[in-house]
Protein backbone atom coordinates (compact mmCIF):
# COMPACT_ATOMS: atom_id res chain seq x y z
CA UNK A 1 0.00 0.00 0.00
CA UNK A 2 2.76 2.47 0.86
CA UNK A 3 4.47 1.36 -2.19
CA UNK A 4 1.21 2.27 -4.16
CA UNK A 5 0.24 5.45 -2.81
CA UNK A 6 3.85 6.94 -1.26
CA UNK A 7 4.37 7.51 3.04
CA UNK A 8 1.38 9.83 3.12
CA UNK A 9 -1.25 8.83 1.16
CA UNK A 10 -3.74 11.52 2.57
CA UNK A 11 -1.73 14.12 0.82
CA UNK A 12 -3.54 12.63 -1.79
CA UNK A 13 -6.61 13.45 -0.72
CA UNK A 14 -5.34 16.78 0.74
CA UNK A 15 -4.08 17.83 -3.06
CA UNK A 16 -7.14 16.33 -5.03
CA UNK A 17 -9.36 19.11 -5.14
CA UNK A 18 -6.32 21.27 -6.24
CA UNK A 19 -5.44 18.67 -9.09
CA UNK A 20 -8.76 18.06 -10.06
CA UNK A 21 -9.00 22.14 -10.78
CA UNK A 22 -5.76 22.12 -12.58
CA UNK A 23 -6.99 19.15 -15.21
CA UNK A 24 -10.43 21.13 -15.78
CA UNK A 25 -9.67 24.63 -15.71
CA UNK A 26 -6.16 24.46 -16.97
CA UNK A 27 -5.23 21.48 -18.75
CA UNK A 28 -8.59 20.93 -20.78
CA UNK A 29 -8.96 24.19 -22.14
CA UNK A 30 -5.52 24.67 -22.89
CA UNK A 31 -5.59 21.61 -25.06
CA UNK A 32 -9.05 23.23 -26.38
CA UNK A 33 -7.72 26.07 -27.20
CA UNK A 34 -4.49 24.45 -29.69
CA UNK A 35 -7.39 21.61 -31.01
CA UNK A 36 -10.38 24.96 -31.61
CA UNK A 37 -7.20 26.64 -33.74
CA UNK A 38 -6.64 23.68 -35.96
CA UNK A 39 -10.19 23.26 -36.21
CA UNK A 40 -13.59 25.42 -37.79
CA UNK A 41 -14.60 26.15 -34.77
CA UNK A 42 -18.26 28.42 -33.89
CA UNK A 43 -21.04 28.85 -32.09
CA UNK A 44 -23.90 26.88 -32.40
CA UNK A 45 -27.18 27.02 -30.83
CA UNK A 46 -27.50 24.91 -27.75
CA UNK A 47 -27.41 21.56 -28.00
CA UNK A 48 -27.18 21.23 -31.60
CA UNK A 49 -24.74 19.13 -33.16
CA UNK A 50 -22.40 20.39 -35.44
CA UNK A 51 -19.37 19.55 -37.32
CA UNK A 52 -16.48 21.17 -36.77
CA UNK A 53 -14.19 20.29 -39.62
CA UNK A 54 -10.26 19.95 -39.47
CA UNK A 55 -8.74 22.97 -41.47
CA UNK A 56 -5.28 22.50 -40.69
CA UNK A 57 -3.37 25.76 -40.50
CA UNK A 58 -6.14 27.68 -42.34
CA UNK A 59 -7.19 29.95 -38.86
CA UNK A 60 -3.34 30.75 -38.31
CA UNK A 61 -3.27 31.95 -42.03
CA UNK A 62 -5.96 34.29 -41.47
CA UNK A 63 -4.76 35.39 -37.99
CA UNK A 64 -1.28 36.09 -40.20
CA UNK A 65 -2.66 38.06 -42.92
CA UNK A 66 -4.89 40.43 -40.74
CA UNK A 67 -4.18 43.91 -40.81
CA UNK A 68 -5.84 44.51 -37.86
CA UNK A 69 -3.65 42.02 -36.02
CA UNK A 70 -0.33 43.01 -37.68
CA UNK A 71 -1.19 46.46 -36.29
CA UNK A 72 -2.20 45.24 -32.67
CA UNK A 73 1.32 43.44 -32.76
CA UNK A 74 2.64 46.50 -33.88
CA UNK A 75 1.02 48.30 -30.84
CA UNK A 76 2.08 46.30 -28.16
CA UNK A 77 5.72 46.73 -29.60
CA UNK A 78 5.47 50.31 -29.12
CA UNK A 79 3.62 49.75 -26.05
CA UNK A 80 6.81 47.41 -24.63
CA UNK A 81 9.49 50.34 -26.12
CA UNK A 82 8.87 52.78 -23.87
CA UNK A 83 7.00 50.41 -20.46
CA UNK A 84 9.48 47.81 -20.17
CA UNK A 85 12.54 50.32 -20.14
CA UNK A 86 10.86 52.80 -18.40
CA UNK A 87 9.20 50.49 -15.21
CA UNK A 88 12.97 48.37 -14.97
CA UNK A 89 15.28 52.09 -14.80
CA UNK A 90 12.24 53.79 -12.31
CA UNK A 91 11.58 50.68 -10.20
CA UNK A 92 15.16 50.49 -9.67
CA UNK A 93 15.81 53.90 -9.21
CA UNK A 94 12.96 54.35 -6.79
CA UNK A 95 14.02 51.15 -4.81
CA UNK A 96 17.34 52.00 -4.29
CA UNK A 97 16.69 55.55 -3.21
CA UNK A 98 13.47 54.04 -1.21
CA UNK A 99 15.77 51.57 0.90
CA UNK A 100 17.96 54.15 1.95
CA UNK A 101 15.25 56.87 2.72
CA UNK A 102 14.61 57.30 6.84
CA UNK A 103 12.26 59.24 7.50
CA UNK A 104 8.46 59.11 5.86
CA UNK A 105 9.32 55.56 4.98
CA UNK A 106 5.68 54.22 5.34
CA UNK A 107 4.38 57.21 3.66
CA UNK A 108 6.73 56.99 0.72
CA UNK A 109 6.06 53.06 0.18
CA UNK A 110 1.87 53.48 0.50
CA UNK A 111 1.93 56.37 -2.23
CA UNK A 112 4.03 54.04 -4.93
CA UNK A 113 2.34 51.00 -3.98
CA UNK A 114 -1.44 52.17 -4.57
CA UNK A 115 -2.24 52.79 -7.52
CA UNK A 116 -0.76 48.87 -7.74
CA UNK A 117 -3.71 48.18 -5.26
CA UNK A 118 -6.41 49.81 -7.31
CA UNK A 119 -8.84 48.83 -9.77
CA UNK A 120 -7.25 49.61 -13.07
CA UNK A 121 -11.34 50.46 -14.14
CA UNK A 122 -11.13 53.37 -11.14
CA UNK A 123 -7.70 55.12 -12.10
CA UNK A 124 -8.89 54.64 -16.15
CA UNK A 125 -11.64 57.40 -14.99
CA UNK A 126 -9.05 59.58 -13.46
CA UNK A 127 -6.90 59.56 -16.19
CA UNK A 128 -9.42 59.90 -18.99
CA UNK A 129 -10.44 63.00 -16.97
CA UNK A 130 -6.86 64.14 -16.84
CA UNK A 131 -6.25 63.74 -20.25
CA UNK A 132 -9.33 64.69 -21.93
CA UNK A 133 -8.99 67.34 -24.32
CA UNK A 134 -10.07 69.98 -22.24
CA UNK A 135 -8.67 68.17 -19.08
CA UNK A 136 -6.38 69.21 -16.36
CA UNK A 137 -2.60 68.28 -18.65
CA UNK A 138 -4.21 70.58 -21.32
CA UNK A 139 -4.93 73.05 -19.12
CA UNK A 140 -1.63 73.19 -17.92
CA UNK A 141 0.39 72.63 -21.37
CA UNK A 142 -1.83 75.62 -22.67
CA UNK A 143 -0.51 76.26 -26.29
CA UNK A 144 1.87 73.37 -26.04
CA UNK A 145 -1.48 70.79 -25.81
CA UNK A 146 -1.21 68.30 -28.36
CA UNK A 147 -4.21 68.56 -31.41
CA UNK A 148 -5.88 66.07 -31.48
CA UNK A 149 -5.62 65.40 -27.95
CA UNK A 150 -3.48 62.70 -26.58
CA UNK A 151 -6.24 59.88 -26.44
CA UNK A 152 -7.29 60.23 -29.63
CA UNK A 153 -4.21 61.06 -31.50
CA UNK A 154 -2.85 58.11 -33.29
CA UNK A 155 0.81 58.91 -32.26
CA UNK A 156 -0.15 59.32 -28.58
CA UNK A 157 -2.65 56.88 -27.63
CA UNK A 158 -0.19 53.99 -27.35
CA UNK A 159 2.40 56.09 -25.79
CA UNK A 160 -0.65 57.49 -22.80
CA UNK A 161 -1.25 54.02 -22.38
CA UNK A 162 1.98 52.87 -21.78
CA UNK A 163 2.59 55.94 -19.66
CA UNK A 164 -0.82 54.34 -17.43
CA UNK A 165 0.75 51.45 -17.41
CA UNK A 166 4.27 52.19 -16.15
CA UNK A 167 2.70 54.15 -13.00
CA UNK A 168 -0.35 51.47 -12.28
CA UNK A 169 2.41 48.55 -11.75
CA UNK A 170 5.63 50.49 -10.72
CA UNK A 171 4.55 49.59 -7.18
CA UNK A 172 5.12 46.41 -7.65
CA UNK A 173 8.27 46.06 -9.41
CA UNK A 174 9.40 48.11 -6.59
CA UNK A 175 8.59 46.04 -4.13
CA UNK A 176 10.53 43.23 -6.16
CA UNK A 177 13.38 45.46 -6.55
CA UNK A 178 13.30 45.96 -2.54
CA UNK A 179 13.16 42.22 -1.63
CA UNK A 180 16.55 41.85 -3.97
CA UNK A 181 18.06 44.59 -2.90
CA UNK A 182 17.85 43.48 0.79
CA UNK A 183 20.27 40.21 -0.17
CA UNK A 184 22.72 42.29 -1.71
CA UNK A 185 26.06 41.78 0.61
CA UNK A 186 27.29 44.85 2.42
CA UNK A 187 30.57 44.46 1.57
CA UNK A 188 30.80 44.84 -1.87
CA UNK A 189 29.53 48.45 -1.17
CA UNK A 190 32.19 48.77 1.13
CA UNK A 191 34.73 47.20 -1.30
CA UNK A 192 33.67 49.55 -3.65
CA UNK A 193 33.72 53.02 -1.68
CA UNK A 194 37.67 51.89 -0.40
CA UNK A 195 38.21 51.64 -3.83
CA UNK A 196 37.15 54.93 -4.38
CA UNK A 197 33.85 54.53 -6.08
CA UNK A 198 31.38 56.94 -5.70
CA UNK A 199 27.38 56.80 -5.70
CA UNK A 200 26.74 56.71 -9.37
CA UNK A 201 29.60 54.40 -9.58
CA UNK A 202 28.23 52.47 -6.91
CA UNK A 203 24.77 51.93 -8.19
CA UNK A 204 26.26 51.19 -11.83
CA UNK A 205 29.33 48.50 -10.73
CA UNK A 206 27.20 46.94 -7.55
CA UNK A 207 23.68 47.88 -7.39
CA UNK A 208 22.86 46.83 -11.02
CA UNK A 209 24.90 43.67 -11.51
CA UNK A 210 23.80 42.39 -8.27
CA UNK A 211 20.16 42.48 -8.71
CA UNK A 212 19.99 41.16 -12.40
CA UNK A 213 17.89 37.86 -11.72
CA UNK A 214 15.30 40.73 -10.35
CA UNK A 215 15.66 42.68 -13.33
CA UNK A 216 15.18 39.74 -15.68
CA UNK A 217 11.82 38.78 -13.14
CA UNK A 218 10.52 42.47 -14.13
CA UNK A 219 11.37 42.28 -17.29
CA UNK A 220 9.52 39.23 -18.29
CA UNK A 221 6.33 40.48 -16.30
CA UNK A 222 6.17 43.32 -17.63
CA UNK A 223 6.34 41.44 -20.75
CA UNK A 224 3.04 39.52 -19.60
CA UNK A 225 1.33 42.82 -19.12
CA UNK A 226 2.40 44.03 -21.94
CA UNK A 227 0.82 40.60 -23.70
CA UNK A 228 -2.41 40.53 -21.53
CA UNK A 229 -3.39 44.24 -22.15
CA UNK A 230 -7.15 44.63 -22.74
CA UNK A 231 -8.68 47.04 -19.74
CA UNK A 232 -7.09 49.93 -20.67
CA UNK A 233 -6.69 50.38 -24.75
CA UNK A 234 -10.67 49.19 -24.26
CA UNK A 235 -11.68 51.80 -21.78
CA UNK A 236 -9.20 54.87 -22.34
CA UNK A 237 -9.21 54.76 -25.68
CA UNK A 238 -12.88 54.22 -26.66
CA UNK A 239 -12.13 50.01 -27.82
CA UNK A 240 -8.81 50.56 -29.28
CA UNK A 241 -9.27 53.76 -31.60
CA UNK A 242 -8.16 56.14 -33.03
CA UNK A 243 -7.90 53.92 -36.09
CA UNK A 244 -7.26 50.79 -34.26
CA UNK A 245 -3.57 52.69 -33.16
CA UNK A 246 -4.02 51.38 -29.26
CA UNK A 247 -5.54 47.89 -30.24
CA UNK A 248 -3.84 45.08 -28.20
CA UNK A 249 -3.98 41.24 -29.22
CA UNK A 250 -6.20 40.44 -26.59
CA UNK A 251 -8.70 43.25 -27.47
CA UNK A 252 -8.66 41.72 -31.10
CA UNK A 253 -9.46 38.53 -29.87
CA UNK A 254 -12.47 39.38 -28.03
CA UNK A 255 -13.63 41.60 -30.91
CA UNK A 256 -12.89 38.66 -33.24
CA UNK A 257 -13.41 35.48 -31.22
CA UNK A 258 -16.60 37.04 -29.17
CA UNK A 259 -18.53 39.50 -30.66
CA UNK A 260 -18.08 38.65 -34.08
CA UNK A 261 -18.10 34.68 -33.03
CA UNK A 262 -15.11 33.49 -34.60
CA UNK A 263 -13.10 31.80 -31.86
CA UNK A 264 -11.30 29.47 -33.62
CA UNK A 265 -9.42 32.70 -35.31
CA UNK A 266 -9.29 34.09 -31.54
CA UNK A 267 -7.19 30.68 -30.46
CA UNK A 268 -4.77 30.47 -33.28
CA UNK A 269 -3.71 34.60 -32.02
CA UNK A 270 -3.62 33.25 -28.83
CA UNK A 271 -1.70 30.38 -29.42
CA UNK A 272 0.33 32.94 -31.39
CA UNK A 273 0.88 35.53 -28.45
CA UNK A 274 1.80 32.79 -26.11
CA UNK A 275 4.49 31.72 -28.51
CA UNK A 276 5.63 35.04 -29.01
CA UNK A 277 5.65 35.43 -25.38
CA UNK A 278 7.37 32.86 -24.88
CA UNK A 279 9.98 33.00 -27.17
CA UNK A 280 10.65 37.03 -25.92
CA UNK A 281 10.58 35.30 -22.45
CA UNK A 282 13.34 32.93 -23.58
CA UNK A 283 15.51 35.61 -25.16
CA UNK A 284 15.28 37.49 -22.26
CA UNK A 285 16.72 34.78 -19.91
CA UNK A 286 19.35 34.08 -22.33
CA UNK A 287 20.16 37.91 -21.84
CA UNK A 288 19.74 39.71 -19.07
CA UNK A 289 19.96 36.94 -16.55
CA UNK A 290 22.92 35.62 -18.39
CA UNK A 291 25.05 32.37 -17.79
CA UNK A 292 26.61 33.03 -14.26
CA UNK B 1 25.41 50.88 1.59
CA UNK B 2 25.97 53.31 -1.57
CA UNK B 3 24.63 56.63 -0.23
CA UNK B 4 23.17 59.44 -2.70
CA UNK B 5 23.11 63.38 -1.24
CA UNK B 6 19.92 63.13 0.96
CA UNK B 7 18.43 65.78 -0.65
CA UNK B 8 18.61 64.80 -3.67
CA UNK B 9 16.87 61.28 -2.98
CA UNK B 10 14.31 62.92 -0.72
CA UNK B 11 13.46 65.20 -3.50
CA UNK B 12 12.79 62.38 -5.96
CA UNK B 13 11.10 60.37 -3.73
CA UNK B 14 8.61 63.21 -2.41
CA UNK B 15 8.44 63.98 -6.61
CA UNK B 16 7.66 60.45 -7.09
CA UNK B 17 5.13 60.26 -4.40
CA UNK B 18 3.42 63.38 -5.49
CA UNK B 19 2.71 61.72 -9.06
CA UNK B 20 1.35 58.48 -7.67
CA UNK B 21 -0.58 60.37 -5.52
CA UNK B 22 -2.50 63.58 -7.52
CA UNK B 23 -4.55 61.54 -9.48
CA UNK B 24 -5.99 59.72 -6.54
CA UNK B 25 -6.52 63.25 -5.02
CA UNK B 26 -7.93 64.11 -7.98
CA UNK B 27 -10.10 61.50 -8.45
CA UNK B 28 -11.23 62.51 -4.85
CA UNK B 29 -12.05 66.23 -5.75
CA UNK B 30 -13.71 65.92 -9.11
CA UNK B 31 -16.13 63.10 -7.51
CA UNK B 32 -17.37 66.53 -5.66
CA UNK B 33 -17.14 68.93 -8.53
CA UNK B 34 -21.05 69.85 -9.51
CA UNK B 35 -19.49 70.90 -12.66
CA UNK B 36 -15.45 69.90 -14.14
CA UNK B 37 -13.40 71.92 -13.58
CA UNK B 38 -10.33 71.26 -15.28
CA UNK B 39 -8.28 74.66 -14.87
CA UNK B 40 -5.67 74.83 -12.03
CA UNK B 41 -7.17 76.64 -10.25
CA UNK B 42 -10.10 73.67 -10.11
CA UNK B 43 -7.64 71.31 -8.28
CA UNK B 44 -7.60 73.07 -5.25
CA UNK B 45 -11.57 74.13 -4.83
CA UNK B 46 -12.36 76.37 -1.79
CA UNK B 47 -16.21 75.61 -2.10
CA UNK B 48 -19.04 74.53 -4.23
CA UNK B 49 -18.42 70.58 -3.02
CA UNK B 50 -21.40 68.38 -3.42
CA UNK B 51 -22.46 64.72 -3.48
CA UNK B 52 -24.76 64.51 -6.05
CA UNK B 53 -22.49 62.74 -8.73
CA UNK B 54 -22.51 59.84 -5.79
CA UNK B 55 -26.51 59.97 -6.63
CA UNK B 56 -25.85 60.37 -10.17
CA UNK B 57 -24.40 57.20 -10.27
CA UNK B 58 -26.00 55.35 -7.91
CA UNK B 59 -28.96 56.41 -10.11
CA UNK B 60 -27.16 54.37 -13.34
CA UNK B 61 -25.37 51.91 -11.57
CA UNK B 62 -26.61 50.13 -8.58
CA UNK B 63 -23.72 50.77 -6.10
CA UNK B 64 -24.94 48.67 -3.79
CA UNK B 65 -25.96 45.64 -5.37
CA UNK B 66 -22.49 46.28 -7.43
CA UNK B 67 -20.66 46.00 -4.44
CA UNK B 68 -22.08 42.76 -3.31
CA UNK B 69 -21.30 41.35 -6.46
CA UNK B 70 -17.92 41.70 -6.11
CA UNK B 71 -18.04 40.94 -2.44
CA UNK B 72 -19.50 37.39 -3.56
CA UNK B 73 -16.72 37.17 -6.10
CA UNK B 74 -14.19 38.27 -4.37
CA UNK B 75 -15.12 35.96 -1.50
CA UNK B 76 -15.51 33.05 -3.40
CA UNK B 77 -12.38 33.41 -4.71
CA UNK B 78 -10.47 34.49 -1.77
CA UNK B 79 -12.30 31.16 0.16
CA UNK B 80 -11.41 28.57 -2.78
CA UNK B 81 -7.35 29.57 -2.69
CA UNK B 82 -7.18 29.73 1.22
CA UNK B 83 -9.14 26.40 1.89
CA UNK B 84 -8.00 23.95 -0.90
CA UNK B 85 -4.76 25.94 -1.54
CA UNK B 86 -3.28 25.81 1.75
CA UNK B 87 -4.52 21.91 1.83
CA UNK B 88 -2.20 21.52 -1.55
CA UNK B 89 0.68 23.63 -0.54
CA UNK B 90 0.82 21.53 2.45
CA UNK B 91 0.12 18.26 0.81
CA UNK B 92 2.96 19.79 -1.63
CA UNK B 93 5.54 20.87 1.36
CA UNK B 94 5.26 18.23 3.90
CA UNK B 95 3.88 14.78 2.67
CA UNK B 96 5.16 12.38 0.07
CA UNK B 97 2.61 10.63 -1.44
CA UNK B 98 2.60 9.05 -5.29
CA UNK B 99 2.21 12.18 -7.90
CA UNK B 100 3.76 14.82 -5.57
CA UNK B 101 6.52 15.18 -8.25
CA UNK B 102 4.02 15.24 -10.98
CA UNK B 103 1.82 17.50 -9.22
CA UNK B 104 4.33 20.24 -8.64
CA UNK B 105 5.48 20.45 -12.34
CA UNK B 106 2.47 20.95 -13.29
CA UNK B 107 2.42 23.94 -10.57
CA UNK B 108 5.06 25.31 -12.29
CA UNK B 109 3.78 24.65 -15.28
CA UNK B 110 0.56 26.37 -14.74
CA UNK B 111 2.12 29.64 -14.10
CA UNK B 112 3.75 29.89 -17.32
CA UNK B 113 0.01 29.68 -19.61
CA UNK B 114 -0.76 32.74 -19.75
CA UNK B 115 -4.86 33.87 -19.19
CA UNK B 116 -4.86 34.88 -22.94
CA UNK B 117 -4.76 31.54 -24.15
CA UNK B 118 -7.40 30.50 -21.68
CA UNK B 119 -9.94 33.05 -22.18
CA UNK B 120 -10.90 31.77 -25.38
CA UNK B 121 -11.60 28.18 -24.29
CA UNK B 122 -12.61 29.30 -21.15
CA UNK B 123 -15.32 31.15 -22.39
CA UNK B 124 -16.57 28.57 -24.51
CA UNK B 125 -16.86 25.99 -22.30
CA UNK B 126 -17.94 28.30 -19.35
CA UNK B 127 -20.45 30.43 -20.62
CA UNK B 128 -21.59 28.17 -23.48
CA UNK B 129 -20.84 24.81 -22.49
CA UNK B 130 -21.81 24.95 -19.01
CA UNK B 131 -24.48 27.36 -19.18
CA UNK B 132 -22.58 29.45 -16.07
CA UNK B 133 -22.90 32.74 -17.63
CA UNK B 134 -24.40 35.66 -15.72
CA UNK B 135 -23.70 33.41 -11.99
CA UNK B 136 -20.96 33.88 -9.45
CA UNK B 137 -19.65 30.48 -10.09
CA UNK B 138 -18.97 31.56 -13.58
CA UNK B 139 -17.53 34.29 -12.38
CA UNK B 140 -15.26 32.83 -9.49
CA UNK B 141 -14.19 29.40 -11.73
CA UNK B 142 -11.46 30.23 -13.34
CA UNK B 143 -9.64 32.18 -10.13
CA UNK B 144 -11.29 30.01 -7.92
CA UNK B 145 -7.72 28.70 -6.61
CA UNK B 146 -4.46 31.11 -7.24
CA UNK B 147 -1.65 28.53 -8.29
CA UNK B 148 0.60 31.32 -7.34
CA UNK B 149 -0.87 31.53 -3.71
CA UNK B 150 -0.39 27.58 -4.04
CA UNK B 151 2.84 27.85 -4.30
CA UNK B 152 3.60 30.74 -1.81
CA UNK B 153 1.78 28.69 0.88
CA UNK B 154 3.89 25.88 -0.29
CA UNK B 155 6.92 27.78 0.36
CA UNK B 156 5.85 28.48 3.89
CA UNK B 157 5.19 25.42 4.78
CA UNK B 158 8.73 24.21 3.68
CA UNK B 159 10.39 26.96 5.78
CA UNK B 160 9.25 24.93 8.82
CA UNK B 161 11.69 22.74 11.03
CA UNK B 162 10.85 19.03 10.47
CA UNK B 163 11.77 18.14 14.23
CA UNK B 164 8.35 20.35 14.42
CA UNK B 165 6.12 17.79 12.23
CA UNK B 166 7.96 14.78 13.35
CA UNK B 167 6.96 15.52 16.91
CA UNK B 168 3.16 16.11 16.46
CA UNK B 169 3.34 12.57 14.20
CA UNK B 170 5.00 10.96 16.93
CA UNK B 171 2.25 11.95 19.08
CA UNK B 172 -0.07 10.65 16.96
CA UNK B 173 -1.54 13.93 15.56
CA UNK B 174 -3.61 13.41 12.33
CA UNK B 175 -2.23 15.46 9.16
CA UNK B 176 -5.21 17.57 9.42
CA UNK B 177 -4.77 18.31 13.12
CA UNK B 178 -1.21 18.98 12.55
CA UNK B 179 -1.89 21.14 9.61
CA UNK B 180 -4.39 23.16 11.71
CA UNK B 181 -2.77 23.53 15.18
CA UNK B 182 0.81 23.31 14.52
CA UNK B 183 1.74 24.85 11.06
CA UNK B 184 -0.77 27.37 10.27
CA UNK B 185 -0.51 29.45 13.34
CA UNK B 186 2.97 29.37 12.84
CA UNK B 187 2.76 30.59 9.17
CA UNK B 188 -0.39 33.15 10.06
CA UNK B 189 1.74 36.43 9.42
CA UNK B 190 2.92 35.39 5.38
CA UNK B 191 -0.77 34.14 5.13
CA UNK B 192 -2.43 37.29 6.03
CA UNK B 193 -0.16 39.20 3.09
CA UNK B 194 -0.82 36.45 0.40
CA UNK B 195 -4.77 36.67 1.08
CA UNK B 196 -4.30 40.72 0.53
CA UNK B 197 -2.48 40.27 -2.31
CA UNK B 198 -5.00 37.67 -3.68
CA UNK B 199 -8.01 40.09 -2.67
CA UNK B 200 -6.90 42.69 -5.38
CA UNK B 201 -7.17 40.15 -8.01
CA UNK B 202 -10.62 39.41 -8.35
CA UNK B 203 -12.19 42.67 -6.64
CA UNK B 204 -9.81 44.42 -9.79
CA UNK B 205 -10.61 41.96 -12.46
CA UNK B 206 -12.63 43.25 -15.12
CA UNK B 207 -11.99 41.21 -18.33
CA UNK B 208 -13.45 37.63 -16.92
CA UNK B 209 -16.60 39.29 -15.18
CA UNK B 210 -17.32 41.30 -18.16
CA UNK B 211 -17.01 38.44 -20.46
CA UNK B 212 -19.34 36.32 -18.15
CA UNK B 213 -22.00 39.08 -16.79
CA UNK B 214 -24.53 40.71 -19.30
CA UNK B 215 -27.08 41.07 -16.77
CA UNK B 216 -26.42 44.64 -14.78
CA UNK B 217 -27.75 42.47 -11.28
CA UNK B 218 -24.98 40.08 -11.64
CA UNK B 219 -22.28 42.54 -12.68
CA UNK B 220 -19.41 43.19 -9.76
CA UNK B 221 -18.65 47.07 -9.57
CA UNK B 222 -15.57 47.57 -12.00
CA UNK B 223 -17.75 46.09 -14.70
CA UNK B 224 -20.75 48.26 -14.17
CA UNK B 225 -18.54 51.02 -14.15
CA UNK B 226 -16.66 49.97 -17.27
CA UNK B 227 -20.10 49.56 -19.03
CA UNK B 228 -20.83 52.94 -17.43
CA UNK B 229 -17.80 54.74 -18.88
CA UNK B 230 -17.66 53.15 -22.14
CA UNK B 231 -21.78 53.46 -22.81
CA UNK B 232 -23.68 55.89 -20.40
CA UNK B 233 -21.80 58.58 -19.81
CA UNK B 234 -21.07 60.49 -23.26
CA UNK B 235 -25.06 61.54 -22.31
CA UNK B 236 -24.90 62.50 -18.76
CA UNK B 237 -24.59 66.07 -17.12
CA UNK B 238 -21.56 65.81 -15.70
CA UNK B 239 -20.45 62.42 -17.07
CA UNK B 240 -16.57 62.76 -15.14
CA UNK B 241 -18.00 63.57 -11.83
CA UNK B 242 -20.66 60.62 -11.94
CA UNK B 243 -17.52 57.89 -13.31
CA UNK B 244 -15.41 59.66 -10.76
CA UNK B 245 -17.79 58.95 -7.69
CA UNK B 246 -18.16 55.07 -9.12
CA UNK B 247 -14.21 55.34 -9.07
CA UNK B 248 -13.89 56.19 -5.79
CA UNK B 249 -16.23 53.96 -4.04
CA UNK B 250 -14.36 51.05 -6.28
CA UNK B 251 -11.10 52.21 -5.04
CA UNK B 252 -11.61 52.54 -1.62
CA UNK B 253 -12.30 49.50 -0.27
CA UNK B 254 -8.77 47.62 -2.06
CA UNK B 255 -7.03 51.09 -0.42
CA UNK B 256 -8.30 51.30 2.79
CA UNK B 257 -7.68 47.21 3.30
CA UNK B 258 -3.59 48.35 2.05
CA UNK B 259 -3.39 51.00 3.69
CA UNK B 260 -4.60 49.63 7.08
CA UNK B 261 -2.48 46.36 6.63
CA UNK B 262 0.74 47.80 4.63
CA UNK B 263 2.82 46.60 7.24
CA UNK B 264 2.18 43.18 6.24
CA UNK B 265 3.12 44.17 2.60
CA UNK B 266 6.90 43.00 4.25
CA UNK B 267 8.83 43.14 0.54
CA UNK B 268 11.17 39.68 1.97
CA UNK B 269 7.78 37.95 2.19
CA UNK B 270 6.67 38.27 -1.06
CA UNK B 271 9.91 38.38 -2.44
CA UNK B 272 10.91 34.51 -1.23
CA UNK B 273 7.65 33.84 -2.68
CA UNK B 274 8.09 35.26 -5.89
CA UNK B 275 11.81 34.06 -6.28
CA UNK B 276 10.88 30.72 -5.40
Amino acid sequence: MRALLGRHPVGLVLAAPYALYLAVIFAYPFGFAVWMSFHDYFFAAPGAIVDHPFVGLDNYRAVLSDPAVRQAFENIGVFLVINVPLTTGLAIVLAVALNQAVHARTFLRVSFYVPYVTASVAVVGVWLFLFTSGGLVNSVLGPLAPDPSWLVNEHLAMPVIALFVTWKQLGFFILLYLAALQNVPKELYESASVDGANGWHRFWSVTVPAVRPATALVVILALITGANLFTEPYLLTGGGGPNGSSASPVLVMYQRGIQQGEPDFAAALGVLLVIGVLFVAYVNRRFIEGKD
Amino acid sequence: MGRWPTAVRYVLLFLGALIFLFPFYYMLIGSLQAAPDTSVRGAFPTSGLTLDNYRDINSRVDLLRSLVNSGIFTGGVLLGTVVFGVLAGYALARLRFRGRGTLFVLVLLVQVIPFQLLLIPLYVLIVRGYGLADSYLGMILPFAINTTAVFVFRQFFLQLPDELFAAARLDGAGELRILWSVALPLVRPALLTALLLTFIGPWNEFLWPFLVTKNADMQPLAVSLANYISNVSARAANPFGAILAGACVLAAPAVALFVAFQRQFISTDLGSGVKG
